[in-house]
């Protein structure tokens, strides 16, 4: 298979896996116990505690493992809502987040917080301007990702944060698609929380994080016992935590030459589509781009179809179309930057990845312009030139 | 990509009857490019019996081959005959559809219906097709 769908899953590194496995059978000990085969597991967590720490220039005691990047914004909303809901009721995300932010902040306003989405601009960026005409004294919490998941856009987070941290108000980032992919740096950034995913960055499903900076008020979405320092109860997912945590100094020692490799290969990608095939909208930024995303919209055809033909010669990627989402519906950040439904519905998203390869790209650009010409071919959209 | 039975990927992959039929006795166009999938059909007819049948489809592989398999069930039937054909014998002749790909069954059912109504209208004669709003069409 070749893989240009690393956005939804990047394939376990093997010093991942072999890091895994005595987790699974052998050391099966509760972290929580006093004894010696439970503390051998809790210091395997805060090993790996250190290093996811370390891949965002964070402290251990700042980061609190969950079970999915999913959580950790539904926590980072929900935690943040809750905690400091004498303060104010107000958040704000902005039009493109991912479903776990607009679906945690939608259960939001049926308690009685209220949510304002910023717009984007045709490359999806988001206006700090924007951002400060939001702001209002009932302001709690603004909650905008660190690049998107579809277009590839990176937000400029610092310069926002500066607007929202003029004002005694906590910035959430959600940052599943850079921790691990570019570097992230807390400080930098200057938020309060931020989202990390393991299957983002070659590391196992299950596994997640929140970064919560110290001193940031927020409450547990699982209460329980003092596992996570009573901020996540639940016994760990020790598996997954210590797979992270090597996934996490992999990237750590390897994050240079990863995006040097994918970004060279996913411009050759822009560069062939574009000179290949006629009527194809390129979505996003060209700049403040992820290294490893390429997005496109080909006029007059449908993307399911394109997918389907691409899989014939094992090659997988992922759309924007209404047909591949299981509620049918055309990518609400194709929409939010602008993107005809018919545009929105013809999109392909290639993301890259370490595995990728030259040969892959060659392969690519060799059938692609034949399926979408094929498809064109059998559009009433379409009038051939 | 593995939803799809292999008569469905059989007709996506090599369709029957892709195109236009110029001056055709009928034609219809449903669906819009929101909800993803336009199909349009033609039909020749020759004393009641449909004789050439075509189609164009912008949308997915399920909807590019319910067009292709309609067009295919309706070549060589009379209009009586055409206009009992429904969804559900298209979905079965491609060995079933996923549940949520049926839409693209009843899209081409409306397509066909459509192109009927239009080889009606055409000949000067009172259509018996009640054509479906759009939103039954696609019910989403």
């Amino acid at each position: 298979m070749i893989n240009f769908d690393h956005a939804a899953a990047t394939q376990p590194l093997p010093e991942v896996v072999d890091v895994m496995k005595p987790f699974l059978y052998e050391q099966f000990g509760n972290p929580s116990s006093m004894y010696v085969e439970g503390q051998a597991v809790k210091e395997a967590i805060e090993a790996a505690r250190t290093n996811v720490a370390e891949l965002i220039h964070s402290n251990p005691n700042e980061i609190y493992f969950t079970a999915s990047g999913s959580e950790a914004n539904n926590f980072a909303l929900k935690g943040v809502a809750f905690a400091n809901q004498k303060k104010g009721n107000h958040i704000i995300i902005s039009a493109i987040e991912h479903f776990s932010v607009l679906q945690a902040a939608k259960s939001l306003t049926k308690l009685g917080f209220e949510v304002t989405h910023v717009p984007v601009d045709a490359q999806g960026f988001v206006n700090p301007d924007d951002v400060k005409k939001a702001i209002t004294d009932q302001t709690i919490l603004v909650s905008l990702m660190h690049a998107n998941h579809e277009i590839g856009t990176i937000e400029p987070i610092a310069e926002i944060a500066r607007v929202v941290k003029e004002r005694d108000i906590l910035f959430h980032t959600d940052a599943v698609q850079t921790a691990g992919t570019i570097p992230v740096d807390v400080d930098e950034l200057q938020v309060d929380l931020l989202s990390m995913a393991a299957q983002n960055f070659y590391g196992p499903k299950g596994a997640g994080a929140l970064y919560i900076r110290k001193g940031t008020r927020i409450n547990p979405l699982i209460d329980g016992g003092i596992q996570e320092n009573g901020r996540r109860a639940g016994t760990e997912n020790v598996m997954g935590i210590v797979g992270m945590g090597k996934a996490a100094e992999l990237a750590i020692q390897q994050l240079p030459e990863r995006i040097q490799h994918v970004q060279n290969l996913r411009d050759q990608l822009i560069i062939g589509i574009e000179a290949n095939i006629d009527e194809v909208f390129f979505h996003g930024s060209r700049e403040n781009r992820l290294p490893n995303n390429a997005n496109f919209g080909f006029r007059y055809i449908e993307g399911e179809s394109i997918l389907l033909f691409l899989g014939m010669d094992k090659i997988v990627a992922s759309s924007g179309s209404a047909c591949t989402s299981k509620a049918l519906k055309a990518s609400h950040v194709l929409l939010a930057i602008g993107a005809s439904h018919e545009i929105a519905n013809g999109t392909i998203l290639f993301t890259l990845g370490i595995d990728n390869e030259e040969g892959h790209i060659k392969l690519l650009l060799e059938k692609l312009p034949v399926y979408v010409q094929r498809l064109r071919e059998m559009s009433p959209l379409y009038e051939k030139k | 990509m593995t939803q799809y039975s292999e008569k469905v990927m059989d007709h996506f992959m090599n369709p029957r009857n892709v195109g236009e039929i110029e001056n055709a006795d009928g034609e219809g166009t449903v669906g819009n490019p929101s909800c993803g999938d336009i199909m349009k059909m033609y039909i020749k007819v020759e004393k009641d019996v449909i004789v050439e049948a075509r189609f164009k489809t912008f949308g997915c592989g399920a909807a590019i081959a319910t067009s292709s398999m309609a067009t295919e069930m309706i070549k060589g039937r009379t209009i009586d005959e055409a206009m009992e054909l429904t969804n559900e014998a298209v979905t079965e002749a491609l060995g079933g559809l996923p549940k949520v790909k049926r839409h693209c069954s009843v899209l081409a059912e409306q397509a066909l219906q459509s192109a009927l109504d239009d080889y009606f209208k055409k000949k000067g004669l009172p259509s018996p097709i009640i054509l479906k709003p759009e939103e039954e069409v696609h019910d989403h």
